[in-house]
């Protein structure tokens, strides 16, 4: 539901892109990209990480100058060299990984690098209290950006660019780190800020919500423009064949290997922040089987990650207990439990994966080294290392021209696929999969979920947590969904839909028989 | 291969930079560099000057060890100086007290030196596990600690005693001597030259070969890929501190096992700053450590023979101090350099279409 | 310049209650001192604890600390670690002495200012431009320092004073006094009565023999939160330091902000390093007379917040540690442990009503252990007097260090893109 009254189409356009192309050495980032942004409407553009949007934006927003092809801005061409230009012409950004200095104030955040505006005193902060009411921001100008929670960093975000007095707004995956309720506030926002003349540009790939928000869509893969859709007619599905470009690789398992043996248990476990004041785990009960996949399903922010981590050591709980087949791991470290048969694929593996500069044979070494083939009590067995990390490379396909390049050389594909070898070649009992396909080409994700099947039907326990709602349904046997540090309902993979599993992550309930409530959700908790 | 290259360019330009800029000073000052260098480079010959580089050498080679187990980790172990300081009078007074047959003599003081360093490291390493304090400016305080402690206990009233003009703690007997190879005339080398080289091939083994070097480096590189990798972030802290300072406690050993016997007022400072410079000329590896400490050695001995020319030999803690800043920019320019090449080889392998940000 | 072993969870803050203005504290601090310094004076029968005599000397050495510190806010408010401020420091004396004996006062400090930001310069040029990690590149200007002025010394001062480790004298400062006032309050002072007497030893000693370049040191201080916290140029700066990738996808200039703080802090340690030149009891450039206080005084910046009025705190503690040491000797030095103890007695209770159980057992035990020490020492022995300030430093970093909050971006080595 958008509002098309606000649409002005008698205008020029807000914004125009005609044939853009930018090199970067050895990748063409965006080839010939057409785009037009008509005055007061909402604009998806929608695409695959990887695909070209965030350099698109850049170009549009003055951080790189295109190597052919024009900018309109109302009908007037221009030429960006710096952010400054584009910020005269009216285009703001808001990032999606915020900028904001955590120990400066809310006014000092906003008027940085433009004090020649409104000072940096009074007048700047009348300015900015009377710019707040349109974003919804009610906080005082002079409290710590540290203080403040996500939805009201993404606000002063906004109030950055609306300060400068940009009319054209650039939202960059602006509902990746929200809350459902945070997301609907954020559009109550900016439909209203649509009406006083607004015009905004919205990167998402979360295709329900780019089809809730905007006026019109633009899909781009592979750095080219691939066409436009109306959102009121197109179906989320038709949308992913467009960024995907063929039919979606189908994570689909037939027969259940379920077992009756359980190899997690997680009983009663929780987590409060640094402060106590807030539990990020809520009393969280939890079983996998041997043999079965149990996917998670969550907006991002909501404990998934603090679970994973939790039950792998890195965090230590308030209470709780984790059980691994009958070894209680609650008072062991990572080591110890990666040692009982735990296999972690993270959700970044360059901050928890990888040792980036150093080789691949190398990196196989990491959390095995008190295991073979990579050691033998306290002496590293590097030839071992060597050879099962030429196994890995040909079982899992990793495109490398060896073992000794430095793991950051490999595209992310490969790299994850190395991470995915290494974690089940310790013949684990449990598997934790964190976003595995992240980030991960196509041909990568399909040999994954192939590897995790086959696991699978070997007697592995798999933990698998995604965003990516296709996989999860395709691959799990049991669906949880965890909402707020709880896992709130359960639901049943064989018959959920996309829709479905969404509202009841956004806290809407269950709308179908396949989803069944397990807790009580109760509006404005926290 | 171009590894070798982005290892040895970035000392060699460091050394021919700061041998340029030194020309350039002494010119300023009237005197002729070309002579002194030359003068450096005769004096090898004469005296004991070899033996004395090398004795020297092996003395820097332990300080850069000590440093560079703590620059695995990203720490920076400042305190090697104040560690090998009190080590050494600990030991000099431990020596000095007790009798025992010779050989296990000379183990105990060597024992009792490494156990000092490593209790005056910990207590950075406590402060920094358990309160977060910086090492750097903690251990700098230890530093200045350790010349009162050291000061203190050489006290007439406490361990020491006075000869002649100058206080020291009592001459260790003969039994806790460490033997050396006497050149006669040409000096004496000492027998903890081999200790050293022992040292350097067990920090090589323990580096790459065994669980604890592999858990260190990974630290040091990425701590969250290390602690998702089941290391121990804060017991590598403290185990890389403790085993620094106990590698410097071995660093004023040399010459008081071989030479004096005893610690006293004229004990050699500043080996620890050095300590740190070669282990940054040599990458923490402990070949080019050995390169860097032969260096160092060599201009500071050699350096004496400055004073026959008129030259200040202070000349040479200049070169010292812009070899340590040069390399590490050396060290980044060519690091640069190689990136931007690489990353054109990659593009041109793999052609044109691709994912970008 | 802390390497974190955990990551925190990305939650918000809760909001901070309305908390007592950082003044307010800093001159209740202030009060709790005195009163403890008078105290314990009284207690133990030694006035040199808040004599006027002590309160100059412990003016006049806490200005290079104090220096020294201010020139580490400027960098670290910028993002750059600045270990090399004692290298810039013996710059500064040499550059002092030079000019000094030749041109008079005002030259030295000058030249001081001008040497120290010379290695300012040489730091910003290595962790700026080339990417040096700032603590090499600090301990790098360290040698470099120190081998320079060894090297200059023996050329210049030699032939001038025989002495290659000395310079020729240096003409000092006028000093000034409120005389009349000074009067006053030395009858006060003799007068011996609690409290007062410690106040107007202490007033006496701040405003007796007062130079030209203590009023000029004191006055950065305000200048400094004024420049760094009130205009255009002070935002953009600690903005630099806080997030550089914000500040420059907001236009804001990282590289010259970072130069220009960088270069500032070298003179300010120079600076550091003409106070202790032009140091009454000094006079000349001495090698090793700089003695570890530009560590001390990113002690004194470290227990300040990163902020100019608490760096005063700390380096008027450090100072005073500096200074009873040096008039005193031993014996009072220890009177201070008994102050210590007292102290610490306060923090007991404190801790105790606010049921913190394991920083109070941590207390006492530490008090019992100083009490112990004081009642078996006659004084403290004099090799470990001179690093009172040091022990000062370790205590004050152990007990601070987790409460406070430095520059999100410092030590960050910043590549632009």
């Amino acid at each position: 539901m958008s509002s098309s009254t606000s649409v002005r189409t008698d205008d020029p356009p807000a914004v125009v892109l005609t044939g853009i192309t930018k090199r970067f050495p050895g990748v063409v980032a965006n080839s010939d990209v057409h785009l037009t942004v008509r005055r007061g409407e909402v604009h998806a553009l929608c695409g695959e990480n990887g695909a070209g949007k965030s350099t698109l934006m850049k170009i549009l927003y003055g951080m790189q100058a295109p190597d052919e092809g024009t900018i309109e801005v109302n009908g007037e061409q221009v030429r960006f060299r710096t952010p400054s230009d584009a910020i005269k012409a009216g285009i703001g950004m808001v990032h999606q990984h915020f900028m904001l200095a955590d120990n400066l104030t809310v006014q000092e955040n906003v008027v940085l690098g433009a004090e020649s505006l409104h000072g940096i005193g009074q007048k700047a902060r009348k300015r900015i209290i009377e710019l707040s009411g349109k974003t919804g921001l009610n906080v005082d100008p002079g409290v710590l950006v540290e203080q403040l929670g996500v939805a009201d960093r993404q606000r002063v975000e906004i109030l950055k660019v609306l300060y400068r007095g940009a009319k054209v707004i650039i939202l960059d995956e602006p509902t990746a780190v929200l809350v459902p309720q945070e997301v609907n506030e954020l559009f109550d926002t900016v439909r209203g800020m649509q009406e006083q003349g607004y015009t905004f540009l919205f990167i998402s790939h979360k295709l329900d919500e780019v089809r809730a928000i905007a006026d019109s869509v633009t899909v781009i893969r592979r750095g080219t423009t691939v066409g436009s859709a109306d959102p009121k007619t197109v179906s989320s599905r038709q949308l992913a064949e467009m960024m995907v470009g063929s039919e979606l690789p189908s994570p689909e398992t037939r027969e259940s290997t379920v077992t009756d043996e359980v190899v997690l248990d997680v009983k009663g476990l929780k987590l409060m922040t640094p402060d106590g004041s807030r539990p990020i785990l809520d009393d969280v009960d939890l079983v996998v089987r041997s043999g079965e996949v149990v996917g998670i399903a969550g907006v991002e922010g909501n404990g998934q990650t603090e679970l994973v981590e939790t039950i792998m050591g890195m965090r230590r709980a308030g209470s709780g207990t984790i059980t691994l087949q009958d070894k209680d791991l609650t008072k062991l470290g990572t080591l110890a439990r990666r040692e009982a048969g735990i296999g972690y694929i993270p959700e970044d593996r360059h901050r928890h994966g990888l040792l980036l500069t150093q080789p691949l044979w190398y990196n196989r070494i990491l959390g095995y080294q008190t295991r073979k083939p990579t050691s033998r009590g306290i002496w590293l067995d590097t030839d071992g290392a060597k050879r099962d990390t030429e196994r890995i490379v040909s079982e899992f396909d990793v495109r490398t021209p060896g073992i000794d390049v430095p793991a950051a050389a490999l595209s992310g594909g490969n790299q994850q696929k190395l991470v995915v070898g290494r974690e089940l070649s310790g013949n684990p009992v449990l598997l934790i999969a964190s976003h595995p396909t992240r980030g991960v080409d196509v041909g990568a994700q399909a040999l994954i979920w192939d590897e995790i099947k086959r696991a699978r039907a070997a007697g592995l326990a798999v933990l698998l947590i995604s965003a990516d709602l296709d996989e999860l349904i395709g691959l799990s046997d049991t669906i949880k969904v965890m909402l707020r540090g709880r896992l709130v309902a359960d639901a049943d993979p064989s018959t959920v839909t996309p829709e479905d599993l969404g509202s009841a992550m956004t806290g809407a309930g269950s709308t179908s028989a396949a989803v069944q409530e397990t807790a009580v959700v109760e509006e404005g908790e926290n | 291969m171009g590894n070798l290259r982005g290892k040895l360019l970035p000392p060699a330009l460091a050394i021919v930079f700061s041998m340029l800029l030194c020309g350039v000073a002494l010119v300023i000052s009237g005197a002729n560099p070309l002579r002194a260098f030359g003068v450096m480079v005769t004096q090898v010959g004469k005296g004991s000057t070899l033996v004395d580089i090398i004795n020297s050498t092996g003395i820097y080679y332990i300080a850069a060890l000590a440093v560079a187990i703590g620059f695995q980790m990203n720490l920076f172990n400042i305190g090697v100086e104040g560690q090998y300081r009190v080590a050494a009078v600990v030991a000099a007074v431990v020596g000095g007290s007790i009798a025992l047959p010779p050989g296990i003599h000379t183990l105990v003081i060597i024992i009792v030196g490494a156990l000092a360093g490593a209790a005056w490291a910990a207590i950075p390493a406590i402060l920094k596990v358990t309160r977060g304090v910086n090492e750097v400016i903690s251990t700098i305080m230890m530093n200045g600690l350790a010349i009162g402690f050291s000061a203190y206990l050489i006290r007439r009233d406490v361990f020491g005693e006075l000869r002649g003009n100058n206080i020291r703690t009592p001459e260790i007997p003969e039994s806790g001597w460490m033997p050396g190879i006497s050149f006669g005339g040409s000096g004496t080398m000492f027998g903890f030259l081999f200790v050293a080289i022992a040292l350097g091939v067990g920090y090589w083994i323990m580096m790459n070969r065994t669980r604890f070097g592999f858990e260190l480096r990974a630290s040091g590189e990425s701590s969250t890929a290390a602690s998702a990798g089941g290391v121990n972030a804060k017991k590598m802290v403290l185990v890389s501190m403790l085993l620094s300072g106990a590698i410097a406690g071995l660093i004023g050993l040399p010459e008081m096992l071989g030479r004096d016997h005893t610690f006293s007022l004229n004990f050699t400072a500043g080996i620890g700053f050095s300590g740190i410079a070669i282990a940054l000329l040599g990458r923490n590896h402990p070949g080019g450590i050995a390169f860097g400490a032969l260096l160092w050695a060599f201009l500071d001995k050699s350096g004496l023979a400055l004073d026959n020319v008129g030259v200040p030999r202070e000349i040479v803690t200049i070169m010292q101090g812009s070899i340590v800043l040069s390399v590490v920019v050396a060290y980044e320019v060519v690091r640069r350099v190689e990136l931007a090449a690489e990353q054109r080889r990659v593009g041109r392998e793999l052609g044109t279409v691709g994912g970008a940000a | 310049m802390i390497t974190t072993m955990e990551e925190k969870p990305h939650v918000p803050a809760a909001p901070r209650r309305r908390k007592v203005p950082g003044w307010a504290v800093g001159l209740l601090g202030v009060a709790g001192a005195i009163v403890l310094l008078s105290v314990t004076s009284y207690q133990t029968g030694f006035l040199q604890l808040t004599s006027s005599g002590t309160t100059q000397t412990a003016v006049r050495l806490a200005l290079p600390i104090l220096l020294a510190g201010l020139g580490g806010l400027w960098s670290e408010r910028a993002g750059v670690v600045n270990i090399g401020l004692e290298g810039m420091m013996i710059m500064g004396t040499w550059g002092a002495a030079w000019a000094g004996y030749q041109w008079g006062p005002w030259a030295a400090v000058v030249a001081a200012v001008v040497f120290g930001a010379l290695g300012g310069l040489l730091h910003a040029i290595a962790t700026v431009s080339f990417g040096v990690n700032h603590i090499v590149s600090g301990v790098a200007i360290n040698l470099l320092g120190a081998g320079v002025t060894k090297y200059l010394s023996t050329l210049i001062f030699q032939p001038l004073s025989h002495n290659p480790r000395q310079s020729p004298p240096v003409q000092p400062f006028d000093t000034y006094s409120a005389a009349g006032l000074a009067d006053w309050l030395g009858d006060l002072e003799q007068g011996k009565r609690l409290i007062i007497s410690d106040v107007a030893g202490i007033l006496r000693g701040l405003v007796t023999g007062v130079s030209p370049l203590t009023m000029l040191t004191i006055l950065l201080v305000p200048l400094s939160y004024y420049l760094l916290w009130r205009t255009r140029f002070g935002l953009r700066l600690r903005s630099v330091g806080e997030n550089p990738h914000a500040a420059d996808s907001l236009g804001v200039k990282v590289y010259f902000h970072k130069y220009v703080a960088v270069i500032v802090s070298g003179g300010l340690a120079g600076l550091g390093g003409a106070a202790l030149v032009l140091n009454p009891g000094q006079l000349s450039y001495l090698e090793g007379q700089t003695g570890g206080r530009g560590f001390i005084g990113l002690a004194a910046m470290i227990f300040g917040n990163w902020r100019p009025g608490g760096l005063l705190g700390g380096a008027a503690l450090f100072g005073y540690a500096d200074g009873l040491q040096l008039r005193s000797g031993g014996e009072t030095v220890l009177a201070l442990v008994y102050g210590v103890v007292l102290l610490l007695g306060v923090i007991v209770v404190w801790q105790l009503i606010r049921q913190r159980w394991f920083s109070a057992a941590a207390a006492i035990i530490v008090a019992v252990l100083l009490y112990l020490l004081y009642i078996s020492l006659d004084e403290i022995p004099g090799e470990f007097v001179a690093y009172a300030p040091h022990m000062v430093t370790l205590a004050v970093l152990a007990v601070a260090s987790q409460r406070l909050r430095m520059p999100a971006a410092d030590g960050l080595v910043y590549r632009r893109g």
